[in-house]
This record gives C-alpha cells, sequence and structure tokens, in this order.
C-alpha cells in the first residue's frame, strides 16, 4: 500500500471478499483476478493487478459485500483515515462484548493497540 | 456522481457486531447474492439525503431478515409478508420518517399478499424494495409465487407446470393498475447497467417518499445463486436473460411529476369528542390524590406469573387500569404460547411516570410469583432491591436471595376463607397497593367496579383487596 502513487486505486479487503467473482466478470479494463490462496473463510479473495484503475465504480456497484470494496479517485483522500498498525489497512473501530474497554480494526479484527 | 470516495456507506454499522460468530465483517448472505448489492444502493441514497437518523428499516421473514444486523437505521422486525402493515403503523405514528419495508417475493407475492395490495392502494408514504429472486431462498429453494414455468424447484422438481401451480404474478403490473402508488418501477441486478439503473430507481423512489410521501415500489430481478445451483456470474446472466424476459424491465407507472403530495397531517377524531361518542362519564376521581402519587419519580416493572386461571392477566390489568386512574404511563402485554394449555401464565405491566418505551419486561422491580414454576423461572431476574410477592399457601419453597424484598402471602387461602378462590389476585392487588405504596387505596377501591365485568362479584373483590391491605399492616 504506497501512498505515493496518486493513481486512482481499487483496495478490496482480503477477509471480506466472498470471491463471488462479480467484480471481475464486471471490470471494463479486466484489471481484477481471483487470487490463489485462500482468505480465512475459505475464498478466493479478488486481487487488484495494482495499475489501470480508473475509479469508475463499476466493482463498488457489482460486489454484494458491504465493505469488501473501497474505490478511491484521489489520493489525498487516503490521509483522511487512520491506519491500522497491525495490518496496513484503513480501519474503523467497533468494540466486542467479550472484551470490554478494548477497540479493535475492522479491517483485521485485531485489538488496536496504540 | 460527485462523490469521490465509493467505500461502504455510512448507513451500515462498522462491524456487524449484532451477527452470531466471529466474523463482524461479512453479511450472512451467500457470495453473489443480490441482497448485498441491494443493501448497499440503499444504504448509499440513505446516507447521500442525509436521512439515515430517521429512517425505519422493516424486514420480514426470508433472507432479509437480518437486514438488521447491517442496516444502521431504526429496525424492526415483521412477521411474514406482514411488512406493509408495519410500515404502515411506523409511518402513520411519525409521519417525519423514512419507512422502507424490504420484502422478498416467498414474503412479498405469497404470504404477504394482502398487505402489500392494501397498503400500496391505500398510498401510504413508504417506499417498497420487492427483491424477486424467482425462489424462496432462506428455507431452501421451494417454489414461489414467481418461479417461472418450467423452473425446477425444491417442491417442484420436475419444474412449475401451468396445469399444477399456474402462471408466475407480475407484482409491479399489478400494483401499477392501483390508483394510489406514485412510482412503481421494475429493475435488475443483472449487470453493471442494470445495477446503475436500479440504483436510480431506488434513489428515485426514496425521494418520493421523502418530499411527497407517496408510495413507491421497485421490484428488483436478483440472483440467487445458491438456490439456482449457479455461479454467481451465470447467476446474473440468467436473471438477465431468462428472469427479465418473463419479468419484463421498466417503469410501470410514474405520477411524480403531477403528484402533488399527501399530506402528512394525520386524520383523527379530535380528543375533546372521544369521551361523547363513547359515552364515557366524567372522572369523578379526586386530582389532588392523585397529584400525591403520579407527581412522584418512579418506574416500576412488573412481571406477574402463575398457572393459567389464577387470574394472572386480569391483576396485571387492574394494576394498569389503576395506574390509568392514577395518570401514570403503563403497559400492560401478556406472555402467550404453549404455556397457555395447563402450564405458566404470565404478563408485564410498567407502571411510570415517564412515558414506557418497551412493554418488555427483561428485569422486573416486582415478581408476582402465584406458582412455584415462576419463582423458579423469574427470582434470578428480580432486581436487586427489588421485591417478590408469593402466595405462601400454595408455594412452600421461599426465594433464596437476601437482597430482595421478600413477601409471603396466603393468598389462595385468605381467597377461600372469603369464598372463592378466584379472588386470590385481588387478594394480591391488596397487599402490593399497601406495600409498595404506589397509588391511593381509596381510588383503587372506589373504581375497582369499572375493571370488574361481573357486576355481581364487585363487592367480593373489594374484601379481598381490603384482605389484602389489612394482612400487610398486620405484618408490621
Amino acid at each position: 500500500m504506497s501512498k505515493s502513487e496518486k493513481n486512482p486505486k481499487v483496495i478490496i479487503r482480503w477477509e471480506e471478499c466472498k470471491g463471488c467473482g462479480l467484480c471481475i466478470e464486471a471490470c471494463p479494463f479486466d484489471l481484477l483476478y481471483p487470487s490463489e490462496d485462500f482468505n480465512s473463510h475459505g475464498y478466493h479473495p479478488t486481487v487488484y493487478v495494482g495499475e489501470g484503475c480508473t475509479a469508475c465504480g463499476t466493482c463498488f456497484y457489482s460486489c454484494p459485500e458491504p465493505g469488501a470494496i473501497s474505490v478511491y479517485k484521489i489520493w489525498d483522500e487516503w490521509t483522511e483515515f487512520a491506519y491500522c498498525k497491525n495490518c496496513g489497512g484503513e480501519y474503523k473501530v467497533f468494540t466486542r462484548e467479550t472484551h470490554p474497554g478494548k477497540q479493535f480494526c475492522t479491517n483485521c479484527q485485531e485489538e488496536i493497540t496504540e | 456522481m460527485s462523490k469521490t470516495i465509493l467505500r461502504k456507506p455510512e448507513a451500515f454499522y462498522d462491524a456487524f457486531t449484532r451477527k452470531a460468530g466471529d466474523d463482524f465483517l461479512t453479511t450472512t448472505y451467500c457470495p453473489g447474492c443480490g441482497h448485498g448489492i441491494l443493501h448497499k444502493l440503499v444504504a448509499e441514497a440513505l446516507e447521500d439525503f442525509g436521512v439515515q437518523k430517521k429512517t425505519m428499516f422493516v424486514s420480514p421473514v426470508g433472507c432479509s431478515v437480518f437486514a438488521y444486523y447491517y442496516m444502521d437505521v431504526g429496525n424492526v422486525q415483521a412477521a411474514h409478508g406482514r411488512a406493509p402493515a408495519v410500515a404502515t403503523a411506523l409511518k402513520r405514528s411519525n409521519p417525519e420518517s423514512v419507512v422502507i419495508s424490504y420484502q422478498g417475493d416467498g414474503d412479498l407475492a405469497a404470504i404477504g399478499g394482502a398487505e402489500i395490495l392494501n397498503a400500496a392502494n391505500r398510498g401510504e408514504g413508504i417506499t417498497v424494495f420487492f427483491v424477486n429472486n424467482a425462489i424462496y431462498g432462506m428455507t431452501g429453494g421451494q417454489m414461489a409465487p414467481t418461479t417461472l414455468i418450467g423452473q425446477p424447484t425444491m417442491t417442484t422438481p420436475l419444474g412449475r407446470t401451468l396445469e399444477n401451480e399456474g402462471y408466475p404474478i407480475r407484482m409491479s403490473e399489478i400494483i401499477a393498475t392501483l390508483e394510489a402508488p406514485v412510482y412503481v418501477d421494475r429493475v435488475m441486478l443483472g449487470d453493471i447497467k442494470s445495477i446503475r439503473q436500479a440504483r436510480k430507481a431506488v434513489r428515485k423512489a426514496l425521494e418520493i417518499q421523502i418530499e411527497k410521501n407517496g408510495f413507491s415500489f421497485i421490484e428488483v430481478l436478483s440472483a440467487c445463486p445458491s438456490n439456482l445451483k449457479m455461479t454467481p456470474v451465470d447467476a446474473q446472466k440468467w436473471v438477465r436473460e431468462v428472469l427479465a424476459d418473463y419479468f419484463p424491465l421498466g417503469v410501470k407507472k410514474d405520477i411524480s411529476a403531477t403528484f402533488p403530495g399527501k399530506s402528512k397531517e394525520r386524520h383523527l377524531l379530535p380528543l375533546s369528542e372521544i369521551p361523547t361518542i363513547l359515552d364515557i362519564k366524567e372522572s369523578k376521581i379526586n386530582k389532588d390524590i392523585i397529584q400525591n402519587f403520579s407527581g412522584k419519580d418512579f418506574h416500576e416493572e412488573i412481571k406477574i406469573a402463575g398457572f393459567g386461571g389464577q387470574g394472572v392477566l386480569s391483576l396485571g390489568i387492574v394494576l394498569s387500569e389503576m395506574g390509568m386512574r392514577h395518570d401514570f404511563e403503563v403497559s400492560w402485554i401478556p406472555s402467550y404460547g404453549p404455556e397457555m394449555r395447563g402450564g405458566t401464565a404470565n404478563c408485564s405491566v410498567h407502571l411510570s411516570n415517564k412515558k414506557i418505551g418497551s412493554p418488555v419486561v427483561d428485569r422486573p422491580t416486582v415478581l408476582v410469583a402465584m406458582n412455584l414454576p415462576s419463582i423458579d423461572k423469574f427470582e434470578k431476574d428480580v432486581m436487586e432491591g427489588g421485591y417478590i410477592f408469593y402466595d405462601s399457601s400454595l408455594i412452600n419453597k421461599a426465594p433464596k436471595r437476601n437482597d430482595l424484598h421478600v413477601i409471603a402471602i396466603p393468598a389462595t387461602k385468605i381467597a377461600d376463607e372469603l369464598g372463592t378462590t378466584k379472588i386470590a389476585n385481588m387478594v394480591i392487588v391488596g397487599a402490593m397497593i399497601e406495600k409498595l405504596k404506589l397509588m391511593s387505596q381509596e381510588i383503587v377501591i372506589d373504581s375497582i367496579g369499572e375493571v370488574i365485568k361481573n357486576k355481581k362479584l364487585i363487592g367480593i373483590n373489594k374484601q379481598a383487596i381490603y384482605k389484602g391491605i389489612e394482612f400487610i399492616k398486620n405484618l408490621k
């Protein structure tokens, strides 16, 4: 995840993708492909080839998972979000009833340590 | 499109912590399910229109039942097919809210056929999203009213036939024949072009509700890869080529341009006229006495439990009726179920000087137990410092907890001595008003006659209440 690239880009979260392949089918530039590895749920998540994205949003709207795909048009907007030290991804915080007082990263589901 | 970032809409929870299990990031939907896409389109629209905070989502039975895991809006789950009726109630009681009824084909077209037609005919200011995937998804692929001719399902393994099951129902066309609906459209989630059209339809439908309080109905042809036994990509292709062939896409009715908007005012009788119409006489209750009780700051959650037939439910009714005569906020809700047949019955009563959010009682401050199973079942739930009233002539085992006020009353024995065991509940009413000092004894005794249906029994009921009061007085 390099922040220096100014190109539009698509982020696909490894653990949130169910590998249905609808985005791969829909991408007008064929920039997405299924990974060979499994995620922890046993799916082959979609992977972005790394360049060529125009931020058209086709994959975002064809994806049935609420948070699996994010599309960024302007790289400056990256800086608006916090990054998890564990996984390096942008995250939001959530809490678990079983672990009172602790915060977890929505991206990797690990505890957030500042 | 002005947005420069496309990301999980704010109208979704950040993490779906209500879900069972450990994975709070993904939905319960199968890979490639149309529900996820439509959820996203709706959530995005709610965020963009800035109405997330006043939106109510009604999810009925079917795969979409778990929408309340995901949508960070007000959620109500309705009985099978009844979502438009529930949505009607929500919209009418709070006309400023945005109410969405989100239903599948089995739910809307089969069991809920009457509700949707009548809600549409009344032109309720709600938005209905009708997800049509031509099959019952959650229950494992049975035939739905929208299943195509020849389509094999769990219950029609050789395919739906005209002779046995008849033609698939085109709901949008039916709704479009009604006068009241403002906007009826059929879209599909078949490819990116059609998804973008669906997005427009979703936004237009919500706009009609927000701006004009009109009824809008969006039928969404959607893929169910699991039950069609296809890959997600093939299932979308099937939606495009087969499903959309029988269910033609397009706007079925659109009068939004000329629709003047529906008034949000409620057509109710003026409160002042109701007593005249119902022939209710003016209350003789002394307002000064009431002030001593209703002016206090209190909130009692009362659970009353016992065998069916002991007057458990009517004890609750008497308490709440008397509460009303003291100008309290009250609620009463019985527990129905298999317990009705000879087992235990129970009801929940709230008495408060503030508005009551929910009639349910999870942690009672007062427990009235009229048989042993009720003590076993509810003793652990009572709030610390709460009260347990139990019928010691029927329960030989006292509650074990020592952080409560426990009052043993031989209610059934006292009632027997008065001549009928049926008024044991009134003995307990007497004990409760004396012990809890919630209500004026004078008012309860005076107005008990208005609550008891059989006028011959008013006298003996009054006696029972006196006995209960006396019993507590003699304890001291």
